[in-house]
């Protein structure tokens, strides 16, 4: 009993850092059918205003010495702004190119954010150590489970909420529903084109930016090497789901977060090493029974 | 007065010359039905217009303004609605969302909530139905959505493209009926396109009939003899078609 409560809450809290990345790609896909591979980079980028530039192993604290709200309200705001500005400066002018060439200049700019970081920073995983007292356990039905881990299943759970609210409540979310369905026709009916990419590219930024943060403060390190492995699976995640459907991309990252944590229960330990194979393997096999996912969006069945 | 101007009128689309130096005006409360034959440009006249395809050369002027080459949504709050061809419903929305998204440049609250009681009365089905997805409805139904949804934006000009496309002609004649009383209670100017001509004789607007990019025919459809609408459609005699 306590061991299955122990995997739920394993299973819980890495499904919602995929469910968060795989949502910050789907809302950018959603809105210009643009599959994002920056997202990683900009997540990596912004983690690393928490510390200063330094090519030595130890490095002062920049951002990650200030007050918790100020850090956090910093960090969200960083992968916001270079969300919005990597489409002001790069996916704006691609508006009517084909999927394949905005997917290369995503690469490409993927590329460029993590040179540059690479430049400022060096390669060394670098120590920040936020908020220790979020790693001591808590005792929740015999079950020994970080406070952390609460707090990003918390989060994601009032995140989702409350971006549900959004989309169906709001105006911008109404918006951007339109937009994701039908583009043109939504703008021959008045919704403003850059508004609603300017918010799609503005949530998925903090989005990202999100992970990163939990992500440090799980393991501890900032590292330059954190965004490629998370934007895969978050990737893997929205395809499972069907590529333009927000609950799908959601649901995606909880199942691969489920599969990974039983994976790494139950397979024999010789063999846990190569987890994540067996993980891609039962991808293959999902998509081999649904290769548009597990939800077929209209504007999908559109497109085929 | 001129409600919109289109002056010589150049398009390219899909690698080919689509519209030839084509010239329209329609007043301020007119009904023009544009017809013409499949590949006469009617739709890429409506998408030049909508500001989703840009003209090599050429001007559309809306209300005074110059339109060409604006944004879509700049051409929409100017008061130009379009319900384009295949009726194009967001499917996975509701019925009552879908006639709420043309209305965020609307400020006058009132006016919107007055206008969906409006559009609710000219189609009762879609009050009854307001919380259905609009995926789910019928071919008739949604042709009613759309043209609901395009009067939420509170246009002046309201363009349809191929209103019965895929319609029994029963619903047909019901999405006429609903146009024609628009066209008195709201004092809309109309742009409708069909394919054929026999629904012009009866809105009892100008007909404009195209063909190859061209103004073929144009006039009130009772003057004009059956016979010269047939040639200018098919283009037998070219000697007959009284090209602009």
């Amino acid at each position: 009993m306590t061991a299955t409560l122990q995997y739920l809450f394993d299973a819980l809290s890495l499904g919602s850092l995929y469910a968060l990345g795989a949502l910050g790609i789907a809302l950018i896909f959603g809105v210009m059918r643009l599959v994002n591979f920056a997202h990683g980079d900009v997540m990596t980028f912004a983690i690393f205003v928490l510390i200063a530039p330094t090519s030595e192993a130890v490095a002062p604290l920049w951002v990650g010495a200030w007050s918790t709200p100020l850090l956090v309200a910093t960090v969200l705001a960083a992968g916001a702004g270079l969300s919005i500005v990597s489409e002001w400066l790069v996916f704006r002018h691609l508006r009517h190119a084909t999927p394949a060439t905005t997917m290369m200049a995503s690469f490409a700019l993927g590329f460029v954010i993590q040179n540059s970081l690479l430049v400022l920073h060096s390669s060394r995983p670098k120590a920040v150590n936020l908020w220790p007292t979020l790693s001591m356990p808590m005792n929740i039905f015999g079950a020994r489970v970080p406070a952390l881990q609460l707090l990003m299943v918390g989060i994601t759970m009032a995140l989702l909420i409350g971006l549900a609210w959004m989309l169906r409540r709001s105006r911008v979310g109404l918006e951007m529903r339109a937009a994701a369905e039908n583009f043109d026709m939504a703008r021959m009916l008045g919704v403003k084109a850059n508004r609603v990419i300017l918010v799609a590219f503005g949530l998925s930024g903090t989005l990202a930016a999100l992970i990163g943060l939990l992500m440090v403060s799980q393991t501890g390190l900032v590292d330059i090497r954190i965004g490629a492995p998370m934007m895969l699976v978050a990737f893997v995640a929205t395809v499972i789901g069907g590529l333009g459907s927000l609950a799908g991309a959601v649901l995606g990252g909880f199942l691969i977060g489920a599969v990974s944590t039983l994976l790494q229960a139950w397979l024999p330990l010789d063999a846990r090493a190569f987890r994540d194979a067996f993980v891609y393997l039962a991808v293959i096999l999902l998509l081999l029974w649904r290769p548009n996912g597990l939800f077929v969006t209209s504007t999908a069945r559109q497109r085929v | 007065m001129s409600l919109l101007e289109i002056h010589n009128l150049n398009v390219r689309y899909g690698g080919v010359t689509a519209l030839h130096g084509l010239s329209l005006t329609v007043k301020a409360g007119e009904t023009v039905m544009v017809t013409g034959p499949n590949g006469a440009g009617k739709s890429t006249l409506m998408k030049t217009i909508a500001g989703l395809v840009k003209p090599l050369h050429g001007r559309v002027i809306f209300d005074g303004q110059l339109i060409t080459g604006r944004a879509p949504e700049t051409i929409a709050a100017a008061g130009f609605s379009m319900v384009p061809e295949g009726r194009q419903v967001f499917g996975a929305m509701t019925v009552l969302e879908n006639l709420r998204v043309g209305t965020g440049m609307r400020r006058n609250k009132l006016a919107v909530a007055a206008d969906l009681d409006y559009v609710m009365d000219v189609f009762p089905l879609l009050r009854e139905r307001s919380h259905s997805q609009a995926g789910l409805l019928s071919g008739g139904q949604q042709q009613m959505l759309v043209i609901g949804r395009g009067l939420m934006a509170a246009p002046r000009l309201l363009v349809i493209d191929e209103p019965s496309l895929g319609l029994a002609p029963r619903v047909t004649d019901q999405v006429y009926e609903a146009l024609m009383r628009l066209r008195v209670e709201r004092e809309l100017t109309l742009l409708i396109v069909e394919q054929s001509a026999s629904r012009a004789v009866m809105t009892g607007g100008r007909m404009v009939m195209l063909r190859e990019g061209r103004i073929v025919l144009e006039g009130d459809p009772r003057q004009l003899s059956a016979q010269q609408m047939q040639h200018a459609y098919f283009g037998y005699e070219d000697d007959l078609a009284t090209s602009t």
